[in-house]
């Protein structure tokens, strides 16, 4: 599948793929996490239930202290 | 756009501030000589004397709570603008009703999980009320990596990733420069309505 991960195209073996599989493939091993897929906010808790599939526009914002 | 144009239209807009620290009390005052129509801004803190190397405020207001300092030094920029402050901890449950009218919030916390409350509360609740970020402003120097760059209604204003530590250390100039851009992509969304 293709997708846009932070504004980016991307192609992946899999056909779909779930968030917490999508994290350990790019190694994404930050705590703090905004995940959105098709502007839709993903919590933590559906990570490993919310489905990436072709042609999603997925955002993995890392969260860092300052201000 | 004409200037009188401009401040005729801002001056009917309201921005919600969730913070007074660095990005917040700085933004705040960018906005307010813009003669936006009126800020909402929460903060629970109190003013500590390592605040002032980057926050809007002064030596003599130190022990005071920033959501009090902060209406009392935008006052003085203009005594007739409107400020709604609240002297309170940001929470899920109080986010909805603070920013509730509010045409776009900014999320100017200092805390990587106090931010991730506020986007996800944002997001949740209003998913196409725009959402300004600050996000990586540590250090000094590196102009340039400082940028804006928008996915959906949230709109990231930073470098996206120095984080504060014992070596990068957050300073008046790169906090400033983030909390005005902050405050210039709030006229960009405000005047153009959509950005892309």
């Amino acid at each position: 599948m293709e997708i846009t991960l932070n504004n980016r195209k991307e192609i992946f073996e899999a056909e779909t793929m779930t968030v917490t599989e999508l994290l350990q493939i790019k190694n994404f091993t930050f705590k703090m996490l905004i995940v959105k897929i098709n502007e839709k906010l993903i919590r933590k808790e559906e990570y490993s239930s919310a489905i990436i599939s072709d042609g999603n526009q997925v955002m993995v914002l890392h969260l860092i202290s300052g201000g | 756009m004409t200037f009188a144009e401009i401040k005729a239209i801002l001056a009917s807009k309201t921005v919600g501030i969730a913070g007074a620290g660095g990005l917040g009390s700085n933004c705040a005052s960018a906005l307010v000589r813009t003669g936006i129509g009126k800020i909402i801004i929460a903060d629970f803190d109190i003013i500590e004397e390592s605040n002032l190397n980057r926050q809007f405020y002064f030596k003599t207001q130190i022990g005071m709570k920033k959501a009090i300092a902060i209406k009392e030094n935008l006052l003085f920029i203009n005594p007739d603008a409107q400020i709604e402050n609240h002297d309170t901890f940001l929470t899920p449950e109080n986010i909805p009703e603070i920013f509730n009218n509010c045409d776009v919030i900014v999320e100017a916390f200092d805390k990587a999980d106090q931010k991730q409350m506020l986007i996800e509360t944002v997001l949740s609740v209003w998913p196409e009320k725009p959402l300004v970020i600050g996000l990586g402003m540590a250090g000094f120097g590196n102009s340039n990596t400082l940028k804006m760059h928008q996915s959906g209604k949230l709109y990231i204003c930073g470098d996206e990733h120095t984080e504060i530590s014992e070596d990068l250390p957050p300073i008046a100039p790169r906090v400033g420069m983030v909390a005005n851009m902050q405050a210039n992509t709030v006229l960009e969304i405000l005047l153009n309505k959509e950005i892309d």
